[in-house]
């Protein structure tokens, strides 16, 4: 992979981070308490589960939320606190919008946004022909193919107030990514990425989220990296961020050349991680700091 | 704006004569505040919303001004009450000259 | 990469940049800030309440409440910010309270401050301080 060329350099910081993490010997803490999360006084929504049977390095999953500050957390549960149903208002009025040399708008084949109840918990799946395809390729196959509309940006505007819209439809509803049948090679590529140690900090997916979940990262909580809350309302930028950017941004902060979102190693990483936390609901829109 | 820029408001549909109650709202808006720069180092002008006001049956509830300091997707929480029924009016006022409205009708209950 | 690092971090401390830029020229804003607000007129304490964390998940979206029964408006300071006015709220008629919240962005650790003008014209200020520290990766 191009973002471990550095073997010398790689095998070096590796065992220095090896050998730092040894030494101090710390474990990941589970957060206490274990609060419910109740949005708009009436909807609980699970946000800590058994962990599934293929996830061997977990006992229990914890939804990023557990981990974030009470002020944060308020923000989540009122949908009138929570900035990133602005996107949710925005991408609604998209759904009606027509747009496109067909004439269409996503309402005149799928009628209601509610119909795409189910969908972002399935997120991402296998399509007929083969491919891995996340909750954004399915928009833009809708627009390209059947819209005659140009394909939106993976981190554009438009496409996360969609995916912001058509998540919410689940709110509720667990996590269920197929990891096994047609699933089963992409799974596999995923789950390599996420134990890979990336760049110059050498660090893997699960240095941080498996072995140190609940410990501070400098002033931070680190999670366990669930993408149950995706598309997820970021105070440090202000905006709604998509998974795979989340995702790249987690590659690029070990100092590695990082995959862009909508590559193929994202749309793995994206299953594999999406499957760490089956049985957490969806949350709609999270609000992380 | 390149966004649509839609208010969001909650207001109980029915309120008790003289009891306080809650009035929540966001807005989309970016709150540029004039002091970043774009890649090639040029500053990014200010645009932000500088003023935000709630007003029922026209007497006024609350009047915001807002600097650049306020949160992108501007927030604002505040108490009002009512002695009949009638309408909430919420406006934003945007650097760049446009507003944007709301209403919310509350009965008395 | 380096470049994209840093317009991550610019967008997160945008403000401190600036003040680097122009040291001096901050304590006279916010002298100015306050006196525009007060007329001149000494500033007491009590009545005014300041809420906010001690710790920000991250400065750029900090909830921040001010209260003051009976006030007529208060105006919200981060004084250690490179413009330190966050908002002025005025209170009406119809307000059910003298109390507000928002969220507010601030560059650094300090003193978020509310100035209340209550209705016989005097003046109360209180205090909170947050600290804003270096985040991690938000997740």
């Amino acid at each position: 992979m191009k973002t471990r060329f550095n073997a010398t350099l790689a095998v070096a910081l590796g065992a220095l981070a090896t050998v730092v993490v040894a030494s101090v010997g710390w474990a990941a803490t589970d957060p206490s308490p274990v609060i419910p999360l109740v949005v708009n006084g009436n909807l609980t929504l699970t946000d800590s589960a058994p962990a599934p049977a293929n996830i061997p390095g977990l006992k229990t999953i914890y939804s990023g939320w557990l981990f974030r500050d009470p002020d944060t957390q308020a923000m989540q549960t009122d949908d009138f606190s929570n900035p990133g149903m602005t996107g949710v208002d925005a991408g609604q009025a998209e759904w009606a919008t027509v747009d496109g040399t067909e004439g269409k708008s996503c309402a005149s084949c799928h009628n209601g946004i509610e119909s795409m109840k189910g969908l972002r918990a399935s997120m991402p799946k296998v399509t007929k022909d083969g491919k891995l395809w996340s909750l954004e390729d399915f928009i833009n196959g809708c627009r390209t193919n059947r819209m005659g509309a140009k394909a939106w940006g993976w981190k554009s505007t438009e496409m996360k107030n969609m995916t912001a819209a058509i998540s919410l439809q689940s709110r509720g509803m667990p996590v269920n990514v197929k990891t096994d049948g047609a699933a089963g090679p992409f799974w596999e590529e995923g789950k390599k990425m996420y134990y890979s140690r990336y760049g110059m900090l050498q660090l893997s997916c699960a240095n941080c989220h498996e072995d140190h979940y609940g410990d501070h990262i400098r002033g931070d909580h680190l999670s366990q990296g669930q993408s149950n809350g995706f598309p997820v309302y970021r105070l440090s930028t202000g905006g709604l961020v998509s998974l795979q950017d989340r995702l790249f941004g987690c590659i690029r902060d070990t100092r590695a050349e990082s995959f862009k979102p909508g590559s193929p190693e994202l749309h793995a990483l994206e299953l594999y991680v999406a499957s760490r936390g089956n049985g957490l609901s969806v949350e709609g829109v999270g609000v992380r700091p | 704006m390149a966004d649509t820029v839609i208010p969001r408001v909650k207001v109980p549909a029915t309120a008790k004569a003289g009891a306080v109650f809650t009035i929540k709202t966001l807005i989309n808006h970016p709150m540029v505040t004039g002091l970043t720069k774009d890649k090639d180092g040029k500053p990014i002008p200010r645009e932000i919303i500088n003023r935000f006001t709630c007003d029922f049956n026209g007497a006024n509830v609350i009047d915001v001004a807002l600097d650049p300091a306020v949160s992108a997707n501007p927030y604002f929480e505040f108490d009002a009450k009512i002695d009949k029924a009638g309408d909430f009016t919420f406006t934003w006022y945007d650097d760049n000259g446009q507003t944007y409205t709301d209403k919310k009708s509350i009965a008395l209950g | 990469m380096r470049l994209s690092r840093r317009e991550v971090l610019a967008v997160g401390v945008g403000g401190v940049a600036l003040t680097l830029i122009a040291p001096g020229a901050h304590a006279s804003e916010l002298d100015d800030v306050v006196a525009k607000f007060t007329g001149g007129a000494a500033v007491g304490s009590g009545g005014v309440t300041v809420t906010a964390p001690e710790i920000a998940e991250n400065g750029n979206t900090v909830p921040v409440t001010v209260e003051a029964p009976g006030a007529v408006a208060i105006l919200l300071l981060a004084p250690s910010n490179p413009t330190p006015a966050v908002c002025t709220f005025t209170f009406g008629p119809a307000a059910g309270s003298q109390k507000a919240a928002t969220r507010i962005r601030l560059a650094k650790t300090q003193d978020v401050t509310a100035i209340a003008k209550m209705a016989d014209g005097k003046f109360v200020k209180a205090v909170a301080t947050v600290k804003v520290t270096v985040g991690g990766c938000g997740g």
